[in-house]
């Protein structure tokens, strides 16, 4: 079960999940925009589709209806809750 | 008035815009520059079902009014109506992606909050359908509070639609337009929220996946196959860029070979038709030649780029990109290089970061461009073997590769000591939209290939030509007297024996001395400036009986050879190149620290390449 604190890094792949929060300052004012300008925001459903294949690469996440590649930084910053559906 | 209502497309990055501007100008299509700033300006005509022409401009696409990059300050500025040399659009047409509705209806939102004329091109609907989603469109047009029109651009439907609907939002805009606005709402999660719940409303129908992207992807950025799919792809890249243009070279030789022998049986031997046959039809046919190989490896990077790969790829080279310093997005303008750098300086305008930017574009002629491969492709001929390393592999293809693998290695040593020293900074890190697969148009690849082809042969009818007749004639006169060799008694020649001074330690000849000097205004110039000097030596039963890649081997050793490889891999040998980063970055600091490293580099990557050689025995 995922922690009340968990992170998009944190989930397992092709697991649905809503985006519970953004910790924005840990980004960059760059990023927190861009971030914002994919639609990223609270309640918003998120599901992580792959991860790069070294470690430490980024991640393909889809928001909404968009697919989009982040650092896991990033990633780490969007928190999130299980799906109930 | 005189002039035609000036219409604007805006949208978000990926919504279709200029698949929708190509779709309603057609031909009619002007590129220009903003002043001031290296954004390119596309305006073109259109006419309304009236036949009043309209001037439609295509905005850079961009996910807010807040910019982060050149580019989408521009489309700002234009919008607000405070663009230099732009004027405020009578009508903005804002073009969104039906399979992303929440997404893109955000801007939407924002543009429609500045109080302007507006109608939305709601656009890829074919797509939404496939994907089994449902609109509801006059309840997206109430919520929005403009007209919104269907439209699939690519394949021109809702076009006569979007023409009625324009001519009707014109009508009805005031006579005379508002003053430019000095400020807008830039809370785009307001937007936001507002947007999904529009979305809602609009959307009647919703099922979950794009099940065909999905499960390409699946295989595509797969953590094992990923990766070998990528490596698989720029390898049969190159492979084919010389096995499948084998037969065209011959066709064009072919050609080249009856020109010169038809000049030769009708002309009397006089100056002009020396000037003719070696300088003209030899020169510039050597040139020429290579135009197959161009087109194979920019139809490969066409493809690859329309289909949405490339942005995959940028995905799968992030990591190892991060460690000196980039970002995946850099691997897209780099890859482009391996065409022709100028294109991929250009791409460099999508990368955010200032100094992530510079280093991409410090490093962008390091990639093996296009006009590296007639070099390439003489030299390997004459020296390296046609035989197999493995069925399937030839030996020469190898050595390509391994040529085009140590212009890598040097842009990702260069990337790492730039990254720590010039352009020290953070970095803007990787976040980019992966848009679905598309099958790439047929149209489009053959446009495309089509420019490039035509790019190439103007510049060997123009540049390259001039340059080869110049350096014949500078080769030919003054005449040198019985028993001195005339390329070394010619002016070319005693300017070349100047240079050999400085290139004889890294193992060049005279005649390669000679070579290097025309090649500074084009790279392939170089193999044009062989045949030419060659040819004047040549005694006259010589005359034409052997290809240049002939003489050559008779005539190089192996090490000197693969120092002029060598060479050609770092040497920054290309006006427009250099040009075009001057432009890019509005002074010559950028442009002279790039000639100062590179031909440092070039001179001892040829060193040690040639000294090795010899010492090995070669």
């Amino acid at each position: 079960m995922l922690s009340p604190n968990a992170s998009l890094s944190h989930l397992a792949q092709r697991q649905h999940a809503r985006v519970a929060g953004v910790d924005w300052d840990a980004l960059q004012p760059a990023e927190a925009r861009r971030l914002r300008e994919f639609g990223v925001d609270e309640g918003v459903e998120i599901e992580l589709l792959h991860r790069a294949w070294l470690g430490g690469g980024p991640v393909a996440c889809r928001i909404g209806r968009m697919m989009v590649a982040l650092r896991p930084h990033v990633a780490a910053a969007i928190r999130v809750t299980l799906a109930v559906d | 008035m005189d002039h035609p209502p000036l219409v604007a497309l805006v949208g978000n990055p990926n919504a279709g815009k200029s698949a929708l501007f190509n779709a309603l100008t057609g031909a009619r299509q002007k590129v220009g520059n903003y002043p001031g700033v290296t954004v390119e300006r596309h305006s073109g005509r259109m006419a309304l079902p009236d036949g009043r022409p309209i001037e439609l401009v295509d905005l850079p696409g961009t996910y807010s009014l807040d910019p982060s990059s050149p580019d989408e300050a521009v489309t700002r500025d234009v919008v607000l109506g405070r663009q230099q040399g732009e004027r405020l659009p009578d009508v903005l047409v804002v073009v969104a992606d039906a399979t992303n509705l929440d997404n893109h209806l955000r801007f939407v939102l924002q543009l429609k909050a500045l109080d302007r004329p507006m109608l939305v091109a709601l656009n890829m609907v074919d797509m939404a359908e496939r994907d089994g989603l449902k609109f509801d469109l006059d309840a997206l047009s109430a919520e929005i509070g403009c007209p919104v029109v269907p439209t699939v651009a690519v394949r021109k439907r809702g076009l006569d639609a979007l023409r009625d609907a324009l001519a009707e939002v014109l009508a009805g805009a005031p006579a005379t337009l508002p003053p430019p606005l000095d400020s807008f709402d830039a809370d785009i999660r307001h937007f936001q929220r507002e947007a999904r719940r529009v979305a809602g409303v609009a959307i009647t129908e919703q099922p979950r996946a794009r099940a065909v992207t999905r499960s390409m992807d699946a295989i595509a950025l797969h953590p094992v196959f990923g990766p070998i799919i990528l490596l698989t792809l720029m390898f049969v890249m190159f492979q084919a860029v010389f096995s499948w243009s084998e037969a065209p070279i011959g066709w064009i030789e072919g050609l080249q070979g009856w020109l010169a022998e038809t000049a030769v049986a009708t002309l009397p031997e006089n100056f002009l038709r020396d000037l003719l046959v070696e300088g003209i039809i030899n020169g510039v046919g050597s040139v020429v030649v290579f135009l197959p190989q161009i087109l194979i490896l920019f139809l490969f990077i066409l493809v690859l780029e329309a289909s949405g790969y490339m942005v995959r790829a940028a995905f799968l080279m992030d990591r190892l990109m991060a460690s000196v310093g980039l970002s995946g997005r850099a691997f897209i303008p780099l890859l482009s290089s391996f065409a022709c750098a100028i294109p991929g300086i250009m791409a460099t305008r999508a990368i955010d970061d200032p100094k992530e930017r510079l280093t991409t574009i410090l490093i962008a002629p390091l990639m093996t461009c296009s006009a590296r491969l007639p070099v390439y492709a003489l030299i390997i001929g004459a020296f390296i073997p046609a035989r197999q390393v493995v069925p399937g592999v030839g030996l020469q293809g190898l050595v390509l590769f391994v040529l085009y693998l140590s212009g890598i290695v040097g842009a990702v040593l260069a990337a790492f000591v730039l990254r720590r020293t010039l352009a020290k900074g953070q970095g803007g890190g990787f976040m980019m939209e992966m848009p679905r697969y598309q099958m790439p148009s047929l149209r489009d690849v053959a446009l495309g290939l089509w420019h490039r082809a035509y790019v190439f042969l103007r510049r060997a009818g123009t540049t390259i030509m001039a340059v080869t007749v110049a350096l014949w004639l500078l080769a030919s006169y003054p005449v040198a007297p019985e028993g001195v060799k005339q390329s070394e008694y010619s002016a070319a020649g005693r300017i070349a024996s100047g240079l050999e001074v400085v290139l004889k330690p890294i193992g060049f000849n005279h005649e390669m001395s000679l070579a290097v000097i025309p090649a500074m205004a084009a790279r392939e110039v170089a193999v044009s400036a062989l045949q030419t000097v060659y040819a004047i030596d040549a005694t006259d039963e010589e005359q034409g009986a052997q290809e240049l890649g002939g003489r050559l081997s008779g005539r190089w050793s192996l090490p000197t050879a693969l120092a002029f490889l060598a060479w050609f891999v770092f040497a920054p040998q290309c006006l427009s190149t250099i040009a075009v980063v001057r432009r890019e970055t509005n002074g010559w600091r950028v442009p002279g620290l790039m000639l100062g490293y590179l031909f440092a580099l070039a001179y001892a990557a040829a060193g040690i390449t040639y000294w090795s050689a010899v010492a090995l025995g070669l």
